[in-house]
């Protein structure tokens, strides 16, 4: 167990002190810098949180079709997330019951059956066994419709956002997201329907970087006048008011939340613009009455306030440990999954409602690709921010701490250019680290 | 129906290639400004993601799809000591071989060829590769050939390695 009291911030870390040290009386919260470079840490990590938390899978517009699978990774283990014959969304195991072999190879597909390549057994879309070639020099005894694909432990959805978690006795998914599930409602709200659909076309990439700086800079905005000032340029060269307002340093005042067991998300008016549904000039004056009707939907549907809640506020939420949904110039869905404490990989795709019309997706993914992903105006610079950190921890044991003490002690709430809800994650991940319960 | 054109009447392969490694070197030596110069003013510029190397840009997310005004703003962050992600600039290299024109959409002359660019940048040891191939389709213009859309379309299952692809592909 850690020593969780340290209040000194002198410790060097693991084994002989905290590596998260809030001290309330100085009104400081630092993280021991240890936490990105270790990979004692990062097993520790993936016994003590990956494997007890809830992961994302996938949606439920990936397997739309009985007989649709996607090949993923949960918790760094090969998934088939997939539809069975019959309808229902699974997630089994792709490894091959007799000796082992990864059991299907494609990313996506539609089938009626999994084959293994080694020595042909087959499964069907439900993970039961349908076929093991000369299964006649098995013992009678022997079980074959006991080697089934083995499902992960537990596979939940809320409003088709798939969860797994490899922890047969972990609470619901529903508890467990807590206030997350909120911000997923306004996220869904934007249908029609309440259908949306991941689109098609995935951005996979590396970061040479630990991936919990990953989920600090999804929901900092503190970073964004310096990492993103060419971004910030591009908008008001198009015509975009992103002046601060007074005594703030972005163009809205928005606000961090903590939504309870280790969720949080930023929540700030808009200005820069959103599908559904706030014009901006980057959008084209052809694009106004559009965005309108839009906007007449949601308030019919929703009442002006909700529509205003939906329509008018950005909101990165990061659902502990790795999931983050952007709702902002667009809505992005991305996890990501450490490969070594220097190093994440990072899956990333748009979600939109499921009737937009084709000009509506069309802008949907022209306001993505301008701010987001690896050949956006801003992902690549928080790339290379966090690469720069992660190339500043090569000194951790000289230069130890990590400072998140933004807006501490402030009596009014949180913003999103304080690191509140930073703190928030931290907090979990250090109770977990020391043993606590998802 | 009209006859397609005969691409052998309107170009050749030698001066396409000139065309194409000249455009490398302008990109390599970063010249951003000319290169712009060699852009139709409807030009647009396409990276499609990994998975869906075939897909359309307007149901389909891409890593890039800029039309002229994004481009032109993409040239303008490249161009900014803020564009952090290229500061100090990489050192690219880009080979291009296997050029061909492969025909002809109304007066565009469609050309097809292959690219290894590796990227090297300070404190990385080993550049990043990327390999893929390009499409073009050229404008037969006054002032010489002009690019109208060039689709750079990575080989890799995912860009994994390559990171993020801030520099002109
Ligand atoms: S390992 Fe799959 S059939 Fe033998
Ligand atoms: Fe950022």
């Amino acid at each position: 167990m850690l020593d969780h009291t340290n209040k000194d911030g002198r410790s060097n870390g693991y084994g002989d002190g905290g590596l998260v040290v809030e001290d309330t009386a100085n009104l400081t919260f630092q993280v021991h810098r240890k936490v990105f470079v270790s990979p004692d840490i990062l097993e520790n990590e993936n016994r003590a949180i990956f494997d007890k938390c809830w992961v994302y899978v996938g949606h439920a517009s990936e397997v739309k079709n009985p007989g649709d699978f996607r090949t993923r990774h949960v918790a760094g283990r090969p998934v088939i997330f997939c539809r069975d014959r019959k309808g229902e969304v699974r997630a089994l195991f792709n490894v091959c019951r007799h000796r082992g072999a990864l059991v299907c190879r494609e990313r996506e597909g539609n089938t009626r059956q999994f084959q293994c390549i080694y020595h042909g057994w087959t499964y069907n879309t439900d993970g039961s066994v349908k076929g093991i070639p000369g299964d006649d020099a098995y013992p009678p005894s022997y079980d074959k419709q006991g080697k089934a694909l083995t499902p992960v432990a537990r596979l939940e959805h809320y409003k088709d956002f798939y969860f797994a978690n490899l922890d047969p006795d972990a609470q619901d998914l529903h508890t467990y997201l807590a206030g997350a599930k909120d911000y997923i409602d306004l996220v869904v709200d934007q249908s029609p329907s309440g259908k949306m659909e991941i689109i098609a076309g995935t951005q996979e990439y590396d970061i040479k970087a630990n991936w919990k700086l990953l989920v600090e800079n999804s929901v900092d905005d503190y970073h964004l006048v310096t990492t993103h000032s060419t971004w910030l340029n591009y908008m008001r060269n198009s015509g975009v008011n992103v002046t601060p307002t007074k005594g703030h340093m972005l163009p809205t005042k928005g606000f961090g939340k903590d939504l309870g067991n280790g969720h949080l998300t930023t929540d700030n008016p808009n200005y820069r613009g959103r599908p559904v549904a706030r014009w901006i000039s980057v959008f084209g004056e052809e694009a106004k009455a559009d965005i309108d009707a839009i906007r007449k939907e949601l308030v019919g549907r929703l009442g002006e306030a909700r529509a205003e809640r939906v329509a008018n506020t950005n909101r990165n939420l990061c659902i502990f440990p790795n999931l983050v949904i952007n709702d902002g110039s667009s809505v992005t869905v991305r996890h990501f999954t450490p490969v070594a404490p220097d190093l994440m990989h990072v899956t990333a795709w748009a979600l939109g409602p499921v009737e937009e019309t084709e000009a509506q997706r069309a802008r949907r993914l022209h306001a993505f690709l301008t701010f987001y992903g690896p050949g956006g105006f801003a992902t690549p610079d928080d790339v290379a921010a966090l690469e720069l950190a992660q190339q500043g921890y090569a000194a951790w044991r000289e230069v130890p701490w990590t400072d998140l003490s933004r807006g501490m002690g402030s009596s009014q709430e949180q913003l999103a250019t304080d690191e509140g809800h930073l703190r928030v994650f931290w907090r979990k991940w250090d109770a977990m680290m020391n043993g606590a319960s998802a | 129906m009209n006859k397609p054109l005969d691409p052998a009447a309107t170009v050749t392969r030698a001066e396409v290639e000139d065309f194409l490694y000249q455009e490398a070197d302008l990109l390599d030596s970063w010249r951003l400004d000319d290169w712009l110069s060699l852009l139709t003013d409807i030009a647009e510029y396409y990276v499609p993601p990994n998975d869906k190397p075939d897909g359309d840009h307007r149901f389909t997310l891409f890593t890039i799809a800029d039309d002229i005004v994004r481009l032109r703003e993409r040239v303008i962050r490249l161009k900014d000591p803020n564009c952090h992600a290229e500061y100090p600039p990489s050192n690219t290299r880009r080979l291009i071989t296997n050029v061909r024109i492969t025909g002809m959409d109304g007066d565009l002359i469609l050309v097809a060829a292959n690219f290894a660019i590796f990227r090297h940048r300070r404190n990385e040891p080993a550049p990043r590769q990327f390999i893929g191939r390009y499409r073009y389709k050229l404008k037969r213009t006054d002032a010489g050939l002009k690019i109208q859309e060039r689709r750079a379309i990575l080989d890799a299952e995912e860009l994994g390695a390559m990171g993020a692809v801030s520099f002109l592909l």
